[in-house]
């Protein structure tokens, strides 16, 4: 990407603020004063000497009686009853631990599953590498995030790739509604999962999960741009099922086993899903959302 | 003046006052920061400072390891500095030296005095500065391109961390030393900044200054850094004014 720096010059103007496309929200920057004017200082901010200052970077909110920056970038923080993506990162006697892109480790208690699980068993159900669609439950003074897995659209996830966009990104992804998403699945027939934490699921052909993709990577690239939805649309009719003449997907960052079919099931039979972790899947039940 | 033994110096100061690459004594070298120049890590910078390239990621905060090192009321800021072997003319041995270490040292605990750990108990966050060009003021340009790193990675800090060093040359004090003036030079003094509060959370000196250079010294400094500081937020807006955003992408 091209800067507008030439080497050799000082800048000239103090602030140098190029016109904000965030409409009316200011983008501040760690350090940034702000005029709190009788606000509380709230997430994002602190205050010292009588002063307000913003210490992250992001967009600033007025949301009486507070004064908050809504961070641009950083992982994802946790929020109760999100549902997200995670990976399991190891595996102990009575839980897992997953990786949802937060800052700490998620515990998955073999209670919060809908499987029968007895103790020292739980590596019979998930293994170190294994992908699940769970939801947040809890969270502790600590920084302990409590998931659980029992829920409806909860379970294990099998086959497909997962994509990874900031968590920033995925109001945008799911759309009014979920307009945007319906547009998604409807145009590529693919299955698509989206976590709250910015990790998104895709199933189906290679092809799909190649659109799906690529369709996520201009959404994050345009977040700012109104108008989205369609734009995605006409990228998605004019890149029709069979060759796609789109540019370059992007690399997945983790492709999980290529096998086509996947289960996402709350109600799955314990004995069946052990025994389908080395046997060729049987065939999907076909079908989006 | 400024003699330094019976070695061939060169004349680091014209007559009419310009350095040895046309400068004058408090113009910084040319500084161009890219914010988010990684993919992988949560937040990354890339700065071009003079000749010095340096490129800095960070990840976190995140799970701590080793394990032990994991403080229950606050994240560790764990920095690593370290120059490439091919960042200088004669090849720089490889790996772990006693200097990089230190510098390691002093720019993880500059980070410490400004991050607000506190919001993220039994975290790492995890600083890496690579120098792979150098040019004299890599610590500073490292700092810098951390800061940046930080900031891209939504660490929630008092402010950024602009850092610079003054010098001493043929008997002035002087901005931002490029290599010559600090191998020839009679002190080098890097710092860094706190804009807001005005505090330096990084001094350090090598060689002789009188009181009264130092005072010199420390005046420049803080006016150099400011500028810098100006530099840093001006790339920060470019990189979240237009293009994609995130961390992790």
């Amino acid at each position: 990407m091209s800067r507008g720096h030439r080497p050799g010059h000082r800048t000239r103007g103090r602030e140098g603020s190029p016109s904000s496309p965030f409409g009316d929200r200011t983008l501040v920057l760690p350090g940034e004063e702000i005029r709190a004017q009788g606000l509380k200082p709230g997430p994002g901010t602190y205050r010292t000497g009588g002063k307000v200052y913003a210490s992250v970077l992001g967009l600033l909110s007025e949301r009486p009686p507070l004064v908050q920056v809504i961070p641009l970038s950083g992982r994802y923080i946790p929020k109760p009853a999100d549902t997200v993506i995670g990976t399991v990162t190891d595996v102990q006697g009575t839980f897992w631990l997953l990786d949802i892109g937060a800052p700490r480790w998620a515990p998955l208690h073999m209670t919060g599953t809908p499987w029968q699980v007895d103790v020292g068993e739980t590596e019979r159900f998930l293994r170190v590498g294994d992908a699940v669609v769970v939801q947040i439950e809890s969270l502790e003074a600590t920084g302990r995030i409590g998931v659980t897995m029992n829920g409806e659209g909860l379970g294990k996830l099998e086959g497909g790739t997962i994509v990874r966009i900031s968590p920033a990104r995925i109001p945008r992804v799911v759309g009014r509604n979920g307009s945007m998403i319906d547009t998604i699945r409807r145009l590529t027939g693919a299955e698509v999962v989206v976590g709250q934490n910015g990790r998104v699921w895709i199933g189906g052909t290679p092809e799909g999960i190649h659109r799906v993709s690529e369709v996520l990577r201009i959404i994050e690239e345009n977040a700012q741009h109104s108008g989205l939805t369609e734009r995605v649309e006409s990228y998605l009719q004019s890149t029709t099922s069979t060759g796609t003449r789109g540019p370059e997907a992007p690399p997945h960052e983790h492709a999980h086993r290529d096998a086509p079919p996947r289960v996402l099931g709350a109600a799955e039979p314990d004995e069946d899903a052990v025994d389908a972790e080395d046997e060729p899947p049987e065939p999907s039940e076909s079908g989006g959302h | 003046m400024g003699s330094v033994g019976a070695k061939e110096v060169p004349v680091l100061l014209s007559p009419e006052g310009l350095r040895i690459d046309g400068r004058k004594l408090d113009e910084l070298r040319p500084i161009r920061i890219q914010v988010g120049a990684l993919h992988n890590a949560d937040g990354s910078a890339f700065v071009e400072w003079g000749a010095n390239k340096v490129m800095a990621a960070v990840y976190g905060p995140r799970e701590v390891h080793p394990r032990h090192l994991q403080q229950n009321n606050k994240a560790v800021i764990q920095c690593k500095y370290n120059m490439a072997a091919f960042a200088v003319d004669e090849r720089k041995r490889p790996g772990l030296d006693r200097r990089s270490q230190e510098i390691s040292k002093v720019i993880g605990e500059a980070f410490e005095s400004v991050v607000f750990a506190e919001e993220y108990p039994r975290t790492s966050i995890d600083i890496y500065i690579e120098v792979l060009q150098a040019n004299a003021g890599t610590r500073c340009a490292g700092l810098v391109a951390a800061s940046m790193a930080l900031a891209d990675a939504g660490i929630p800090m008092v402010d950024l961390l602009p850092a610079v060093a003054v010098g001493k040359i043929a008997g002035k004090i002087a901005l931002d030393l490029k290599k010559e003036e600090d191998n020839f030079g009679d002190a080098d003094l890097p710092m860094a900044l706190v804009p807001q509060s005005g505090r330096l959370v990084l001094i350090q000196m090598e060689g002789h200054m009188t009181e009264e250079e130092l005072s010199q010294a420390l005046e420049l400094g803080v006016q150099g850094c400011r500028e810098i500081y100006e530099k840093m937020k001006q790339a920060l807006r470019e990189r979240y004014a237009t293009g994609p955003i995130g961390g992790s992408a």
